[in-house]
């Protein structure tokens, strides 16, 4: 619901980097989200194009890279997968777990285009 | 606070955000927070709280849990002992301020239209309006939806989620970002339990856990009054804490983010002593 104003600071990020890189233009946009950062990859996608609209991210193409959900267990010590509603230690199954991954809302990178002839 | 740090960096993903572009094209690694603006801002509020020693709660639950309603009661029962202040948010309507100043308290009112959240830019806005060396507790009651609001830090200290008896038990399972986000569960409306057979208090405090949340839930009615003095409790103790926490120029910051202010913490290490709290060992100073 809330995916729209998420991908207008995306933008608002990405066109300081470019400005701070003297970069044209923008050809790949990589964010890294976990299940529990409260954001639908889905609905990113569909706010993209408006939200980078008339901004040197235009051209673009955003590539989101899910990140599994991982637990570490301070009673048994394991590291191990664990499911959105169900965060307990895939190990011995207790809840006294802490996030290692999976609530990551994070811009991974981003690939600039610049020109030769630049002389910003 | 969070600009350069990559403080969303947990030693599950690092091996992730480290890794490096094997074509050699011109890509910048960059590893910031998507909400980094929001965050800046509500630090930024954070910070304008503790110098004055207020403490600030962030209410969430679906819309008719009982919220406003619980604020009314409490108001009543301690407008006497401390200076309580609230923000409301709404999509539209200022019904829910109207009902607070009538209990005699200030109340802002912010309606956000068709946003489904309070982010920490409109709350700031709102302290415009507020006189923060008046207030003792600051409760920021948030757009009714059991979905966004988790999602956006505020500058609160600790966030509060209700769970009226009305709904299902299994509502932390069914919202595991917002369950997953409290500090203090409140099962609301527990005079009608009697009147349910489908909402067990223990089965969806199973569920709470099975998030690995150990918050304490209190079960309470704002109607009957009944299992309220607990809640009161919990204010005073974490008001106290509060006043001493800004006293020692330390900050919390709510369960939200604990894996981020985690790991701020400790690359802050060399230069500030990020304390510990005991009694809850998941929650780092800021």
């Amino acid at each position: 619901m809330h995916e729209l104003s998420v991908c207008q600071a995306l933008i608002s990020q990405v066109e300081d980097i470019a400005r701070q890189h003297q970069a044209e233009g923008i050809r790949h946009i990589i964010v890294r989200i976990g299940p529990l950062s409260g954001v639908e990859p889905e609905l990113l996608i569909q706010a993209f194009p408006l939200a980078s609209a008339g901004t040197v991210a235009q051209d673009s193409q955003l590539i989101i890279e899910r990140l599994p959900i991982r637990v570490h267990c301070e009673s048994c010590g394991a590291d191990t997968d664990a499911e959105l509603n169900k965060l307990v230690c895939g190990a011995c199954g207790d809840w006294h777990t802490k996030l290692l991954s999976g609530d990551e809302m994070l811009l991974a990178s981003v690939e600039l285009a610049k020109t030769e002839n630049s002389y910003v | 606070m969070c600009e350069t740090c990559g403080c969303n960096i947990t030693p599950g993903n690092e091996h992730l955000a480290r890794q490096k572009n094997s074509q050699g094209q011109d890509a910048v690694t960059v590893l910031k927070n998507l909400l980094g603006a929001n965050d800046q801002v509500a630090s930024h509020n954070r910070e304008h709280f503790d110098l004055h020693g207020v403490l600030a709660l962030n209410l969430m639950s679906s819309p008719g849990s009982g919220k406003t309603l619980l604020l009314e009661a409490t108001i009543e029962a301690l407008k006497h002992k401390f200076r309580i202040a609230v923000i409301e948010g709404d999509l539209e309507t200022e019904n829910d301020a109207a009902r607070i100043r009538a209990k005699g308290v200030p109340a802002v009112q912010i309606t956000t239209g068709s946003a489904c959240h309070l982010d920490a830019h409109m709350v700031h806005d709102a302290l415009h309006h507020m006189k923060l060396a008046d207030i003792d507790i600051l409760f920021i009651e948030n757009v009714g939806n059991l979905v966004c609001p988790a999602s956006f830090d505020l500058g609160q200290h600790r966030n509060i989620t209700l769970l009226s008896v009305t709904e299902g038990d299994d509502k932390p399972a069914k919202y595991p970002v917002m369950f997953r986000a409290a500090d203090l569960v409140l099962l609301t409306k527990t005079d009608l339990l009697p009147a349910l057979d489908d909402f067990d208090p223990d089965r969806a405090e199973h569920y709470l856990r099975q998030l690995a949340n150990p918050a304490p839930v209190l079960r309470l009615s704002a109607k009957t009054k009944d299992g309220l003095d607990a809640w009161f409790d919990w204010l005073r103790q974490e008001l106290l804490t509060q006043r001493q926490r800004a006293r020692h120029g330390q900050s919390l910051r709510p369960a939200i983010q604990s894996d981020g202010a985690r790991m701020h913490a400790e690359m802050a290490a060399h230069h500030s002593s990020p304390a510990t709290s005991e009694k809850h060992p998941r929650y780092r100073e800021a």
